[in-house]
């Protein structure tokens, strides 16, 4: 197995390509490609397991790290490996690839072939970003990560599939060109796309900070579109509308939320503490005008994308607070989030193919006839409101409770009301939808309940939410841990960020 | 001592029974379901009644091998069970402490919540979820459990919110009914109110005292005399709100009547006599704090008695059973907090205790009536049910003396505590005293007035038929598939539910007479023994005579308006103030038009429509307009050719690629620009 450790994130990398090169070659026939891009989304699923089994927690730097010159000229290299925060990211793709396929299972019944092809396109560009160590690979990857996502939901969207593809197009693609700008003039002025080089760089002052600045702003600006931060979410709600939900579930968060950890706090933090109290207050008001907005949602794909905001602005919060308790808890919400959108989108995406409907109104008394969706779509919403002992709530705590004793007392207790606000609107979309007495078209519609494929997908989930949400210390070890790289310089330039785990490796 | 108490075994066991109902309860045959819906709970019981002996024996080893209480430095007992949350410094356990206090509220929880699944097997029997109906309810007990046990704030506060979700589900139990479904999510959001305030407490206490162990926190604030008001008197508000939202006290009660959608026996198990009591359990845990902040106890008392006076007059005026039962529940909860906001917590508690038992037996009572009459709630067509009924009618007479605090039955010697405690305060005391007083007259008026609008006089269940529509809406605890076929047959019901009415009764007359004296005592180690100024035996006999004359005042009252009941109310010749009663001074609806109206309005046509869709959007497709998609190239994509926007997106993300792996150096040196050297 220890052979497997030095390739194990080029295979990761590698395999749902070759899936998705196989369903390209093989003809569209009856379920073939979507049964090829569930056993390639399974074994990709399988070696991302690899990782946290052979992670050896506390252990400075990176791991399963391959450091291979690419091209000479510039100089980019095939530099990738994982720590405590992309770990779990990788993982929690991985996961969501076969959730991705049998959400797609009923759906998706035209043009399979391009579809899968594409989906697992986008697998190994997530898988790419989480991973890349170099700056210019995670720049090829962040991109491509956006191509088949807009193609899809131009092809697949529900009403206007190619508005909400081309807002997301030029939402997403307009700040990367920043982002390549800023990514081009580092390596100008210090000869290297090495993270770790790069970092080590930033820190000791070699470069003028005016310009530092623009460049953490430019870096800034493409994550905070891509999680999205408020004002930035105008893309959201119509690419939730139309997106198939295998895209929806990934299209937000994690990807922007990783990168400001990694590539902003972690490469700029000066700038990042320079701008912390500008992100602050830009994620309460996120925070509660996601919540606010999301309470009058007619459409319950919309209603999710303001949800969405709401929650992936707490976790922002927790990111900018630049203390370790709220950057555990932001990277733990990361995965929660991951887990809840993901059955949470499944959910929904069988009530709008059994319905073809996503007007709030029309439903009610769902319940009744679909009692085991119900039952699911309960569990989810509670995690999603942070109930204790589901995952939701251990994130939502560390969040709060560090932005509370750390940041300051009156923004955390702003952001504390989501609690209040989330809870409105999270069960009033239930009651809407699941309870009372039957509406008209639930009545008039036969619909079966969860089907076999859906089951699967959901129960793993439903169980996480349980498992992460009583024993988060699985995950929240690992994760503690990746503060502790990187050991030297950046622990000057910021030393709260890095005082507790220091400790921890002194140790 | 020897022996494990094993503790985690007592939330663990309804835990089980969730999951094993929960998961597979509905392909199980029902009796299997009730097996193991029982088991729980009475194992849950059995280890509580075990751990009581245990302890209990051991005291009385003891008291040959050292001074008297020796014995007692055995509690509390702690129970660890490893790390919950950690991260940097903060470590929060899964810790379960078991002292005096959880001692009798696990009594109190397990036992009435083991009575109350019996009678549940007679009530729900001929419900289709009747599965469902027993994981909940196991659930609760699960939660609640935890929430007794808990050894920090963050523990309590997973029960806290646990038993919110149970009690959510319940009283959403038919949620096929509109107003069940309302019910339940009214509760929680309510709830959530509260439990806003409980949250920021435990930030505070985080930050205050870098832990949020009961013990260490009483331990900080033993070593720090001088700790006091300021921050204390903000943990001990914010903390306030949340016991205000859990027990329906001023001004979060709302969701406590309308939570009356509910099964019967769960508004007697969680909306009386366990889960809304978690408000006054909190308090008394966390006295220490309420110690230091007269500030903060002083309105934990003014909460209680305006909340006992205001909840009693509306329950004057109710023709629902189960309201009348409801707004009842928020008046002696209000009591409670009276004995706490005094600093006599174990009077709160003792109160709390009696109460469990009456209130339980008032609402089981009732269920049989609703049962028994296949599903009528309304009292203007009851009465007469002395006949029909006779075991029904004498547990609830018991229990109707039992609250209306007629000696020597149990609330009596509660209620008479906590009068006398607040008696004792001062000058502020003699104002609250006279509240709980008035209050105690209302309280013994409205009871009687149900006993004797249910019971006495002759049926009236013919009476209003001219608007059956409107009864039919008011019945709303109907189990839907009995609702036809019982009407108009009032009869008793099984045994499976009278016995549970027979040892809560036995309850209700013996369970005041430890006194409040000796349950003082004996809950002193956990909440401190109020030290007060020994008054004069004249006072207190003087007050007990008060209370008991306007007890029985109120039963008189009742008595000459509603002994020859017909059909027309009483109360309503004073038609203003009869008016504001029956519409619950419109607090539903100040509370909609002030608070929920103005969110929605705001959030609909300034948040959405001015911000999100007029200023952001129009800055969006401003800037879309600007960069490089030139006007004609938008006109282009709005062709609609879906493949020619595919097309479009897959060329551009080829570019992208390209740009990617160009050898940018040598194309930038054609242009004179030298990379590698400028670096360095």
């Amino acid at each position: 197995m220890n052979e497997l450790n030095q390739t194990i994130l080029t295979w990761i990398l590698l395999v749902p390509i070759i899936g998705a090169v196989v369903i390209a070659i093989l003809p569209d026939r009856g379920k073939l490609s979507a049964w090829l891009a569930l056993i390639t989304a399974l074994v990709s699923f399988g070696l991302t397991l690899h990782l946290p089994t052979h992670f050896i927690v506390g252990q400075p730097g990176f791991q399963f790290e391959i450091n291979k010159p690419w091209i000479d000229n510039p100089a980019i290299f095939y530099h990738v490996g994982v720590d405590g925060l992309s770990l779990w990211m990788v993982v929690l793709t991985g996961l969501l690839a076969p959730v991705g396929v049998l959400a797609s299972w009923n759906p998706i019944r035209q043009r399979q072939k391009i579809f899968y092809s594409l989906f697992l396109v986008q697998q190994t560009a997530m898988f790419g970003v989480f991973v890349s160590l170099d700056l210019m690979v995670y720049y090829g990857f962040w991109e491509l990560s956006l191509v088949p996502m807009a193609i899809l939901i131009a092809m697949y969207g529900r009403k206007d599939g190619v508005k909400a593809a081309i807002k997301f197009f030029i939402f997403t693609f307009v700040p990367s060109a920043p982002l390549l700008v800023a990514i081009i003039w580092l390596y100008v002025r210090t000869g290297s796309f090495n993270f770790s080089d790069l970092q080590m760089l930033v820190a000791n002052g070699s470069l003028p900070a005016d310009a530092l600045f623009w460049t953490a702003l430019a870096f800034l600006f493409a994550f905070a579109v891509k999680v999205p931060v408020f004002p930035l979410h105008g893309w959201l709600a119509d690419a939730f509308c139309e997106a198939p939900v295998a895209l929806a579930m990934v299209i937000a968060g994690k990807l922007g939320l990783y990168s400001m950890l990694r590539f902003h706090v972690g490469l700029f933090p000066v700038q990042a503490r320079a701008i912390a109290p500008l992100l602050i207050a830009l994620t309460v008001i996120g925070i509660l005008y996601g919540a606010c907005v999301a309470l009058v949602q007619r459409d319950f794909w919309r209603l999710i994308a303001f949800a969405t905001l709401s929650h992936f602005s707490l976790t922002t919060l927790g990111i900018y607070g630049l203390n370790l308790t709220g950057r555990n808890g932001a990277i733990y919400q990361i995965l929660n989030e991951g887990v809840i959108e993901g059955a949470l989108f499944v959910l929904l995406g069988v009530l709008d193919t059994r319905y073809a409907n996503s007007q709030i109104a029309s439903f009610g008394g769902v319940a009744s006839r679909l009692p085991r969706t119900a039952t699911f779509f309960v569990i989810t919403t509670l995690a999603m409101v942070g109930l204790p002992m589901l995952n939701g709530f251990v994130g939502e705590f560390l969040i709060l409770s560090s932005t509370f004793m750390n940041v300051s007392r009156g923004w955390a207790v702003a952001a504390t009301l989501t609690i209040i606000l989330g809870a409105a609107y999270a069960l009033w979309l239930v009651q809407r939808l699941f309870y009372g007495p039957q509406s008209q078209m639930t009545a008039a519609t036969p619909a079966a309940d969860l089907h076999l494929h859906e089951w699967v997908a959901l129960v793993p989930l439903a169980v996480l939410m349980l498992v992460m949400g009583v024993a988060p210390s699985l995950w929240l070890r690992s994760i503690e841990r990746s503060t502790a790289q990187p050991p030297s310089k950046q622990a000057i330039a910021n030393p709260e960020l890095f005082s507790n785990s220091q400790q921890e490796t002194a140790r | 001592m020897s022996g494990h108490l094993y503790l985690w075994l007592i939330p663990a066991l309804p835990f089980a029974g969730f999951l094993l109902n929960g998961i597979f309860g509905a392909k199980l045959p029902k009796s299997l379901v009730t097996t193991i819906a029982l088991l729980a709970p009475l194992g849950s019981f059995a280890l509580v009644v075990n751990a009581a002996a245990t302890i209990f024996l051991y005291v009385s080893r003891c008291k040959l091998c050292g001074p008297p209480d020796y014995g007692w430095s055995i509690l509390p007992l702690n129970e660890l069970h490893g790390a919950w949350i950690t991260s940097g410094r903060l470590q929060i356990d899964f810790s379960f402490v078991l002292d005096q206090l959880s001692l009798v509220m696990l009594l109190i929880i397990t036992g009435v919540g083991f009575l109350i699944h019996i009678y549940s097997v007679g009530y729900m029997s001929e419900e289709r979820g009747y599965w469902r109906y027993f994981a909940y309810l196991n659930l609760f007990l699960f939660f609640m459990t935890v929430l007794v046990l808990a050894g920090n704030a963050l523990l309590m506060f997973v029960g806290w919110e646990g038993v919110g979700l149970a009690s959510y589900l319940l009283i959403g139990f038919w949620f096929q009914k509109t107003p069940a479904a309302d019910a339940g999510k009214k509760a929680f959001v309510v709830n959530r109110i509260g439990d806003f305030g409980f949250l920021i407490g435990i930030f505070l206490l985080l930050s205050t005292f870098g832990n949020l162990t009961f013990a260490e926190i009483g331990a900080r604030l033993a070593a720090d005399p001088a700790m006091q008001g300021g921050v204390v008197t903000a943990i001990a508000l914010c903390l306030l709100v949340g016991a205000t939202g859990k027990s329906a006290q001023l001004p979060l009660y709302v969701w406590l009547p309308d939570a009356m959608e509910g099964p019967t026996p769960v508004s007697a198990l969680i909306h009386a006599a366990t889960m809304v009591t978690a408000g006054v359990y909190m308090i008394a845990r966390t006295h220490a704090i309420y110690d230091r902040s007269p500030f903060a106890l002083s309105v934990v008392a003014i909460v209680g008695a305006a909340t006992a006076l205001f909840a009693a007059t509306i329950a004057l005026v109710q023709t629902d059973i189960k309201r009348v039962l409801a707004y009842s529940t928020v008046s002696q909860l209000g009591y409670m907090f009276l004995g706490c906001g005094v600093a006599a917590y174990s009077v709160g508690v003792f109160h709390l205790m009696t109460h469990a038992f009456f209130k339980a037996l008032l609402f089981l009572a009732a269920g049989s009536v609703i049962h028994g009459l296949g599903g009528e709630q309304d009292l203007r067509r009851m009465g007469g049910l002395r006949k029909n009924m006779p075991i029904t009618f004498w547990t609830m007479t018991i229990a109707v003396v039992a609250i209306a605090g007629i000696p020597p039955f149990a609330g009596f010697f509660s209620k008479d505590a906590i009068l006398y405690a607040a008696y004792q305060e001062g000058a502020g005391g003699k104002i609250l005293w006279f509240v709980g007083w008035l209050t105690a007259g209302l309280t013994a008026f409205y009871m009687f007035r149900l006993w004797y609008l249910a019971f006495l006089g002759e049926s009236r269940a013919d009476l209003h038929a001219e608007d059956e529509g409107a009864l039919v809406h008011a019945r709303s605890d109907t189990k839907l598939t009995l609702e036809a076929e019982h009407h108009h047959t009032p009869h008793e019901s099984p045994w499976s539910m009278l016995g549970p009415l027979v040892i809560l009764a036995v309850l209700s007359v013996i369970g005041g007479w430890v006194g409040a004296g000796r349950f003082g005592a004996f809950l002193a180690p956990s909440v401190g023994a109020r030290t007060a100024e020994a008054a004069s035996n004249t006072l207190e006999i003087t007050l007990t005579a008060l209370a008991v004359l306007i007890a029985v005042i109120g039963w008189f009252v009742a008595h000459r308006l509603y002994r020859n009941y017909a059909g027309e109310e009483p109360l309503a010749r004073a038609s203003f103030p009869y008016k504001l009663l029956t519409h619950k001074y419109w607090v539903d609806e100040l509370y909609g038009t002030l608070i929920v109206k103005p969110i929605l309005a705001v959030s609909r046509f300034v948040l959405e429509m001015l911000v999100d869709f007029a200023i952001l959007g129009g800055i969006a497709w401003l800037l879309a307009g600007m960069a490089s998609f030139g006007g004609a190239l938008l006109q282009r994509w709005q062709s609609g050719n879906l493949r020619s926007y595919a097309a479009w997106l897959a060329a551009g993300a080829a570019a992208l690629l390209l740009f990617a792996l160009v050898p940018w150096t040598t194309v930038l040196a054609d242009v004179g620009i030298h990379l590698n050297s400028a670096g360095h």
